[in-house]
């Protein structure tokens, strides 16, 4: 299977199965529309005289290279990865978002934590259950070194004594067990101070920032309690713990809606403010929700991409690059295995959410929703049928999966997205597919340019 | 070539034979939060 495309003015094959990827000219780009396996060892004439408007031996040059490519592995590759699908089965678990917080001192219109409390009540997590998470992710990840723990919320930094209480226990012990943690957290910046700061860069491998861009943008759907603007309150911190990070990774974040469906100006904004590395994604909503992205919004959708993509090509091939975005980047050569690539993101498998109470879900977008609970890290019964039910989920189980040529590169989208526009974690949401096969296309775009 | 011109090395078949060690970051735990991407994870293995 190929996918081939137009980006800004240059013509690109994908190998799907290969990974492989070709810039050609406009000839093999048309030839491609009629030449498929199995390939002869001359060009057949029915394609020199379909591509007539081209001189016939420069189209048997040009089916030869074709063939030449398809002989060697590297076009039209066939999928025989199904055998891996089950790998995930029994997985151990390496990964935790743990909800310290569900309060919060904003009150984003689209928050999918209905501002917070995600349905419940209004509750932190104290110190005692920050450290039992830590001893049932140690308990549950078998030989797994690497243990990644995102502090999450509602906002995180609201119950600040838990999230260094239960740094410091699980550094206490992590040798002991031959484990690494690596702490990310989540944060609106609202409470951000130089001592929290400090111990941010410090200990935590990652931190996500959230604003949405433009003033304007991230006030009018991210405001404080009291209704006014939280952008001039957290731009300052912001720039702080950036400024002070060094080396670490970190993402300003930013969400959109139908509000700013010129997204890009949001994330040129940010970049403005001296921030380098960017994440702005489409919001997730129901769709009766008037900032909620619908299908007619695609073309509007599609274009600022394009407009990024453009923008951040020409940098790139200036010398000059400017900032990283999230949903741009790829990596061609040694990105994930293809085993890691049948399936996403582990979620309910080898990645779980844990509530203030101790409850357990499958990520952090199934919080509060009953039927998903898979158990408490103060049990040591996990519902293994939730578990498996998500081992099983993969390109190859899902519907429309096995034949979309972006399988290698999404991995079956997002469970959670499945789960709350579709009703089943097994059909994926097509508009996030057509959203997601965009971004795809321009990472593969901007990351061949040359 | 002078039609096509080849910009990585076609490797997804390799990495099925030593792949699946499960080192690797979760989606995720990186950014998104929303929206899963696996492409632009990193191999662990190859650091």
């Amino acid at each position: 299977m190929i996918h081939k495309f137009k980006q800004n003015g240059r013509y690109i094959v994908l190998d799907v199965c290969s990974g492989g990827v070709h810039e050609v000219d406009e000839l093999a780009y048309s030839l491609l529309d009629y030449a498929a396996p199995p390939f002869f060892d001359e060009c057949p004439k029915e394609i020199t005289d379909k591509l007539s408007e081209y001189p016939a031996d420069e189209v048997k040059d040009c089916y030869n290279e074709l063939k030449t490519l398809y002989d060697e592995g590297m076009l039209f590759t066939e999928d025989d990865y199904e055998k891996y699908a089950d790998m995930a089965l029994n997985a151990p678990i390496k990964a935790m978002c743990l909800h310290v917080s569900h309060d919060c001192n904003l009150r984003c219109k689209y928050c999918f934590a209905q501002t917070g409390d995600f349905g419940g009540d209004r509750m932190l997590m104290s110190p005692e259950t920050g450290k039992r998470a830590m001893d049932y992710l140690i308990a549950h990840s078998a030989n797994r070194v690497n243990l990644e723990v995102d502090f999450f919320g509602g906002e995180p930094l609201m119950a600040w004594d838990t999230v260094v209480e239960t740094v410091k226990y699980a550094r206490s012990i992590e040798k002991q067990h031959n484990k690494n943690f690596r702490f990310t957290i989540t944060t609106n910046g609202i409470l951000l101070d130089d001592e929290k700061i400090d111990f941010i860069n410090r200990e935590m491998s990652n931190c996500v920032l959230s604003l949405d861009g433009r003033k304007e943008i991230n006030d009018n759907i991210r405001p404080c309690i009291n209704g006014s603007g939280s952008y001039d309150i957290i731009l300052p911190k912001f720039k702080k713990l950036v400024d002070g990070r060094g080396d670490k990774d970190y993402y300003v974040r930013g969400t959109f809606t139908k509000y700013n469906l010129d997204f890009a100006e949001d994330v040129l904004h940010i970049n403005s403010l001296g921030f380098k590395q960017l994440s702005v994604e489409p919001v997730v909503a129901d769709p009766s929700l008037p900032y909620a992205i619908t299908e007619e919004d695609l073309p509007k959708i599609f274009s600022e991409y394009d407009r990024l993509e453009k923008i951040m090509e020409e940098q790139k091939l200036s010398g000059g690059k400017k900032f990283n975005f999230f949903h741009f980047m790829i990596d061609l050569d040694q990105g994930p295995c293809v085993i890691k690539r049948l399936r996403g993101c582990g979620c309910g498998n080898e990645y779980i959410a844990v509530t203030p109470d101790g409850d357990i879900y499958p990520c952090h977008q199934f919080v509060g929703i009953e039927e998903w609970k898979m158990g408490s890290i103060f049990s040591d019964k996990l519902s293994q049928e939730i578990k498996d039910k998500f081992a099983k989920l993969h390109i190859y189980s899902k519907e429309q999966c096995g034949e979309c040529w972006a399988r290698f590169y999404c991995s079956g989208g997002c469970n959670a997205n499945s789960f709350i526009y579709e009703g089943d974690i097994r059909k994926p949401h097509k508009l996030a597919c057509e959203m997601q096969k965009k971004r795809i296309e321009c990472a593969i775009a901007l990351e061949s340019a040359e | 070539m002078k039609h096509i011109k080849t910009v990585n090395k076609a490797n997804l078949k390799q990495t099925a034979e030593k792949g699946g060690c499960g080192k690797c970051q979760t989606s995720c735990q990186s950014a998104c939060k929303t929206s899963c991407t696996v492409a632009n994870q990193k191999c662990e293995a190859v650091k």
